[in-house]
């Protein structure tokens, strides 16, 4: 990938605008369509576009596979323990009017939470797909092609 | 059967004509990594069918306005259907990636993903633990 | 917005049909997070007990017929998801997290010697969401729900028979033909679900039922069914439908074959009868037909097909898959019947096959674990090798042909007696008839175990007490619940009657 420079160039410009409208969702989904998985998604495209131009070397330098991995687990439970936190207060798991003194604010807080919990899943689940992927020995050496 | 009733079930015609086509690629492709892409086609025609029940005719997106303010003359689309296939999507993420990784396995171990290879080393396999195991059982061997 | 309707305190108690589905599903990312295989077996181990100890009392609670209902947050069913727990999925629920807790500590020695030291904290983790997967299957009460817990287990179920793939790599074909064959099965659920959704417009299983009763005649009603039997009947190998399960658990890591076994061709079982009892009413003309024109003949031929293919396996493993193809059947026969014994039977063998097979698969693993691999000839003479072992066999085994003091008589009388009420005395020529075929296959191996001399310099160990401690308590459930069948029948009845009696709310 050394010489396609028209390609290096265009993805460092468009990485971190991905990355942003990644967070846009994110945080505007408990609002407007979008939320956690298409959030996720789209963070993930962002490291894979990042690592299929620049090598999977680098992005493993931003995001190692054990982290990977564990930040995807880390987001299952940040849901799962949104639902968790409600059954201390007496509630059904999952009510998140529990959270906060009225139930509306709950509502909301609970969403934010657990949308960023899938998010986070989503995320880091995509990128451990590509890096499992990736990470095999080629069969065809590029000269080959 | 009207020609107003083909035409107005047009998206369960295409349901049907999608699952059978992408059933049809599972049943009858050797290959490991075009039954997955059939897969794919059959899972995506259940996606089709449940968007299609949830539609309303006239009906719009079911969002609500920014002030919250609902006109009650406005007529929403079903969005349940939608969120059951957002689940479903996921699961059908996951299988393909799963199935993928599967074959790259099968490469790795058999060097091969055509099912007649994979099946042909297999009966080998057999036929030879059949030799090995079978004569003491005085059986197939 | 609508706040949710509930506002009562609940307590402890109350959130028990989450919890015995919750507890392994949230376990199941802390094993990653820790990323020590130890812990993860420890916390694996924990969370069955857990999860097993709720159910019990879950039983307990709802074996006079009662029905407890748990509105998952706080929206009230049929909006809202429900968790409906009743003696059926109670009885289920335990079995299911009992063999759990049973399997886990044999785990540890088994998977050691067949898995490689770094998959092995993910193997529990898979382990945990599978059997997370299975519980929310049972627990739920909302039908798509059913299917996205049935993926859950479905998807991590192919990655532990994968898991076998390190001793032979015919494990990865395996794997691979049930994928796509879990796949489509599962495909044809959702299909059959959106048409019950299009016809009843809600997803709450017990609504469902309220609404589909007037409508017999609806033909999306009725393709609903059949793509919600044939959906299932994959899942669980329903006979012409097994291809995948012989190969899936031949090949498969022993602890994964031990608990697939026991549990998860049952869990699918058991939405079968959910959806033919509960949601469909079997006086349905339908329903009926099917029943009597397709599902009893298949299950007539699961009984003797696989049963005559079992006794001609050269593989200890496969000879036990095969079997549990034929043993699929004599559930789905009691299903078929359309009475109340004959569904307590069935219900009452999901149970007492689950316990013998999980013990006699047990004991392969054993076998596995001394000899390299389970094929007859290499089982000669263990009986006085292995004798706790061999034992532990000739007592599963004796339940699995259904003698009498074991559990696999008390199905197999049940069975037999139903079939007599409706007057079929043919039917219970050929369930004994089949029990026959059983007797030679396990009497092949009882055989070989005792009566063959081992090979020169063949010597084998016991295998440690982690693993002969959970295949002896198997095996004396077998015994047990032969003779005190106060518990087991008491649930099943209760479930049968519920199945039956009240496929409505009340």
């Amino acid at each position: 990938m050394r010489h396609h420079l028209i390609l290096r160039v265009i993805t460092k410009l468009i990485v971190p605008p991905i990355l942003l409208f990644a967070l846009y969702v994110q945080f505007h989904g408990d609002y407007s369509p979008g939320g956690g998985f298409q959030a996720g998604v789209i963070f993930a495209a962002a490291l894979i576009l990042f690592g299929i131009v620049f090598g999977l070397r680098k992005v493993k330098r931003v995001l190692p596979p054990w982290l990977v991995i564990r930040l995807a687990a880390f987001g299952v439970l940040l849901y799962g323990g949104t639902g968790v936190v409600s059954l201390f207060v007496g509630k059904a798991f999952l009510d998140y009017s529990a959270l906060a003194a009225y139930p509306k604010d709950g509502q909301h807080y609970g969403i934010i939470a657990v949308e960023l919990g899938v998010g986070i899943a989503v995320a880091t689940v995509m990128v451990a797909i590509y890096y499992a992927f990736a990470s095999r020995p080629p069969r065809i050496n590029d000269e080959d092609w | 059967m009207t020609l107003e009733f083909i035409l107005g079930h047009l998206n369960y015609w295409l349901f049907i004509i999608l699952m059978m086509t992408g059933f049809y690629i599972v049943v009858s492709r050797g290959n490991y990594v075009k039954k997955i892409v059939g897969l794919n086609i059959f899972q995506v025609s259940v996606f089709m069918f449940y968007i299609s029940i949830g539609k309303v005719q006239g009906g719009t997106a079911p969002i609500f306005p920014v002030d919250l303010n609902i006109d009650p003359n406005v007529v929403y689309s079903n969005p349940l259907p939608h969120v059951l296939i957002l689940t479903a999507i996921v699961v059908g993420v996951a299988t393909t990636a799963l199935g993928l990784a599967l074959v790259v396995r099968i490469r790795e171990e058999y060097g091969s993903i055509e099912e007649d290879d994979i099946l042909e080393i297999e009966q080998h396999i057999q036929a030879e633990e059949n030799s090995e195991h079978g004569s003491a059982m005085g059986g197939r061997a | 917005m609508a706040t949710p309707a509930s506002s009562a305190v609940l307590t402890f108690t109350e959130h028990l049909p989450l919890l015995a589905v919750a507890v392994p599903l949230l376990t199941a990312p802390f094993c990653v997070l820790f990323g020590n295989r130890n812990i993860a077996w420890l916390l694996a181990g924990l969370a069955s007990i857990a999860s097993c100890l709720f159910s019990l009392h879950l039983l307990l609670q709802v074996i006079d017929g009662d029905i407890i209902s748990y509105h998952l947050g706080g929206w009230a069913p049929p909006l809202g998801i429900e968790y409906r727990i009743d003696a059926a999925n109670a009885f289920v629920l335990f079995l299911i997290s009992g063999i759990s807790s049973i399997v886990i500590p044999y785990a540890r020695r088994s998977i050691a010697h067949e898995i490689r030291l770094a998959s092995q904290t993910l193997f529990y983790c898979c382990y945990l969401l599978c059997f997370a997967g299975l519980l929310g299957v049972v627990a739920t009460g909302d039908a798509f729900n059913v299917f996205v817990f049935l993926e859950i287990s479905s998807l991590s179920t192919y990655v532990l028979i994968a898991m076998g793939a390190e001793r032979d790599k015919r494990a990865l074909t395996a794997a691979y033909d049930y994928l796509i064959m879990g796949t489509i099965g599962a495909t044809f659920f959702v299909i059959g679900i959106g048409f019950l959704y299009m016809a009843t417009g809600t997803l709450n299983m017990a609504d469902m039922a309220v609404r589909i009763a007037d409508l017999e005649g609806n033909r999306t009603v009725q393709a609903g069914f059949a793509f919600v039997v044939v959906g299932m009947g994959l899942k669980a190998a329903i006979y012409p439908m097994h291809l995948w399960l012989p190969r899936a658990y031949t090949f498969a890591p022993s602890v994964v074959t031990v608990f697939l076994a026991a549990t998860a061709t049952k869990a699918a079982i058991y939405v079968l009868m959910r959806f033919m009892f509960s949601v469909y009413q079997p006086s349905f003309m339908f329903e009926t037909h099917t029943l009597t024109w397709i599902i009893i003949p298949l299950a007539v031929l699961a009984m003797f097909a696989a049963s005559l293919i079992a006794v001609f396996q050269q593989d200890l493993k496969r000879l036990l898959a095969y079997s549990s193809v034929a043993q699929v059947g004599y559930m789905i026969l009691g299903i078929g019947l359309l009475n109340v014994t004959g569904l307590t039977a069935s219900i009452i063998h999901l149970f007492n096959h689950g316990i013998t097979k999980g013990a006699l698969f047990m004991v392969t693993g054993a076998f596995v674990m001394r000899k390299g691999s389970s094929f007859c000839d290499n089982l000669a003479g263990l009986g006085k090798q292995m004798p706790i072992t061999s034992g532990a066999f000739v007592i599963s085994g004796l339940s699995l042909i259904g003698v009498p003091g074991t559990a696999g008589f008390i199905s197999k009388w049940l069975l037999v007696t139903s079939a007599l009420e409706k007057g079929w005395w043919w039917m219970a020529i050929l369930i004994v008839g089949s029990s026959l075929l059983a007797i030679i296959y396990v009497w092949k191996i009882v055989e070989i175990l005792y009566f063959k001399e081992a090979p020169e310099g063949n010597t084998a160990k016991e295998v440690p007490y982690s693993m002969l401690i959970p295949m002896w308590v198997l095996a004396s459930v077998c015994i047990i619940s032969g003779i005190d069948t106060d518990l087991t029948y008491a649930a099943a009845k209760a479930a049968a009657d519920g199945l039956l009696g009240a496929g409505v709310v009340r």
